[in-house]
């Protein structure tokens, strides 16, 4: 087989007594989108910090491209392709959208100058829908604007990878399938997707694999049809009480 | 690209250039000291207004210039190059030193840069056998008439100004401008976009000190004489930023216009105030917060020019 584009061993963080994140790993290949899930407080936004370099890792190691990444800073992981999302949008508000968006071609993108970075922001504009709105200064966007002004800036920074910190939070249905179509035509140009993500109607008709975290534990991976079955999973999100009750009604179900 | 800013600049050079063949010794000396703070604002802009960094520590920088050029100086180096060498000095003392203090961001970076100037004023004044200890330092007296010296003092401020100036449109104009500013917006998500925070930050910090060294320098072979209190003056580390904030910060001409019209405020208001003007100079501070937080620039242009 040969050398996965990301790979994560036993990856662990704690903050003071409160281990977030333990013991997490999984590979990621070319062209995969994996959804990340896990009740809220499970370590998937921390998962998220450790492998672009937000935090120092406790333990484990990142492995990128065959290369070991694991000390490496936010900026760094930028330049080597890893890009990312938040879910809390950080934009840089007095700056026009344009400005925004140039500023992951120029400084992750490789674009050679500011004037190359910003015809390269404008295609990316266009990509998003946003193209409109480029002089405007990105405070003065609506969410689901601003949501949009994320991918697009990290897409100017020509990705391998991008890490989907929930794009779609607070966001209506009608514009959650705009972002859908929007990360699908993503994913079509070859890059790879992580997204963690709170409503299984995504999760599902996106990912063909998902990792599950649970108290900062990976506690499923696999295929998205069999994860969904997992009992550990129900149980890490609907409770012992509704799992025990999944499992009898399953058993009364298959003939003896 | 608008012009007519960089056509008033060359003008206002040229007037104040020329103010020893029109006007008095007290003008040319006001001429000076426009150029001096000119400079020492556009230093500071560097860090404060296009990192967005609260730094106090243009007094530092300042007398750590003027006591390493008088030493230099002292010592039996030329005079040009003793600037030089304590321009050198400067920098390189604020770029080891930013890249620790800049880890600390907002009051916390604020109240380091201002111990700098604290602790660098003690230094000076107990290192008596190095530095003359309070009794301050004597530098050589230039040769020459007091007219002579006035206008060499003049065109070096002058030359320092406009280094300054030019150091701070290909600032504003390329990679690293646009970098701080990013910092200046959001330094997590600079990081994340694949800014180098830490470099970027610490020559933003050396950039706004080396030609501060260089002024102090060239101040203390001025007055010919410097001291502990007058050189690391928390007056001037306060000064300077309201200068830049009076005028527009992270712009190009916010600070020449605000250092101008400081000083003569100064020279015209204040001169006739002399018990209470450090109490005009908390108002302004003030009056700036709530009325002008973009700087005079606004004023002229509602989006403030770049």
């Amino acid at each position: 087989m040969s050398v996965p584009l990301l790979q994560v061993d036993n990856l662990s963080k704690s903050f003071g007594g409160i281990q977030a994140v333990r013991d997490v790993s999984f590979t990621l290949e070319e062209g995969e989108i994996v959804g990340l899930i896990g009740p809220n407080g499970a370590g998937k936004t921390t998962l998220i910090n450790l492998v672009t370099g937000v935090f120092p890792a406790s333990s484990g190691k990142v492995t990128y491209r065959g290369e070991d990444v694991t000390g490496q800073r936010p900026f760094q992981a930028a330049r080597r392709g890893l890009a990312r999302t938040f879910q809390i949008v950080q934009p840089f508000p007095a700056m026009t959208v344009l400005e925004n968006v140039a500023a992951g071609a120029l400084f992750a993108g490789a674009a050679a100058s500011r004037a190359e970075a910003e015809s390269a922001a404008l295609a990316h504009l266009e990509f998003a829908g946003l193209a409109a709105q480029a002089r405007r200064p990105a405070a003065s966007l609506t969410l689901p604007s601003r949501k949009r002004l994320e991918l697009a800036k990290s897409l100017a920074m020509k990705p391998k990878v991008l890490l989907l910190d929930e794009v779609n939070a607070g966001l209506n249905s009608s514009e959650i399938d705009h972002a859908l179509a929007l990360i699908r035509s993503i994913a079509a140009r070859g890059i790879t997707i992580i997204i963690v993500e709170h409503l299984m109607k995504v999760v599902l008709s996106l990912s063909q694999r998902i990792l599950v975290l649970h108290h900062g534990e990976l506690i499923s991976a696999g295929r998205s049809e069999d994860v969904v079955k997992d009992p550990r999973v129900i149980e890490a999100y609907l409770g012992s009480k509704f799992a025990e009750r999944q499992k009898k009604l399953a058993r009364a179900r298959t003939p003896a | 690209m608008k012009r007519l800013p960089y056509v008033l600049f060359a003008l206002w050079m040229l007037a104040l250039a020329a103010s020893p063949f029109l006007a008095s010794n007290y003008i040319v000396k006001i001429a000076t000291f426009l150029a001096m703070y000119a400079a020492l604002a556009l230093s500071w802009n560097f860090i404060g207004g296009y990192a967005g960094y609260p730094s106090f520590s243009t007094a530092a920088f300042f007398g750590l210039g003027a006591y390493s050029g008088a030493l230099m100086q002292n010592a039996g180096l030329w005079v040009g190059a003793a600037w030089v060498g304590a321009a050198i000095v400067t920098t390189v003392f604020a770029a080891l030193l930013g890249f620790a203090i800049l880890r600390m961001r907002g009051h916390y970076f604020a109240i380091a840069s201002i111990a700098l100037v604290e602790v660098l004023m003690l230094i000076a004044s107990t290192w008596a056998g190095f530095t003359g200890g309070g009794e301050g330092l004597n530098v050589k007296i230039m040769p020459g008439g007091p007219n002579y010296i006035g206008r060499v003092f003049l065109y070096t401020m002058l030359c320092i100004m406009l280094a300054a100036f030019i150091a701070t449109v290909l600032v504003d104009r390329g990679r690293l401008g646009f970098g701080l500013r990013c910092i200046q917006q959001n330094e997590d998500a600079a990081d994340m976009v694949g800014v180098d925070v830490t470099r970027y930050k610490t020559a933003a910090f050396a950039l706004s000190a080396v030609f501060c060294g260089a002024i102090g320098a060239a101040y203390a072979s001025w007055v010919a004489y410097i001291s502990p209190v007058d050189s690391f003056s928390i007056l001037l580390t306060l000064k300077v930023p309201v200068m830049v904030l009076l005028g527009g910060p992270g712009t190009v001409f916010g600070p020449v216009i605000g250092s101008a019209a400081f000083v003569l405020m100064e020279e015209t208001i204040w001169a006739k105030f002399l018990d209470y003007h450090q109490a005009i100079l908390g108002v302004i501070i003030v009056l700036l917060i709530f009325f002008l937080p973009g700087g005079l620039l606004r004023l002229f242009s509602r989006r403030g020019a770049a």
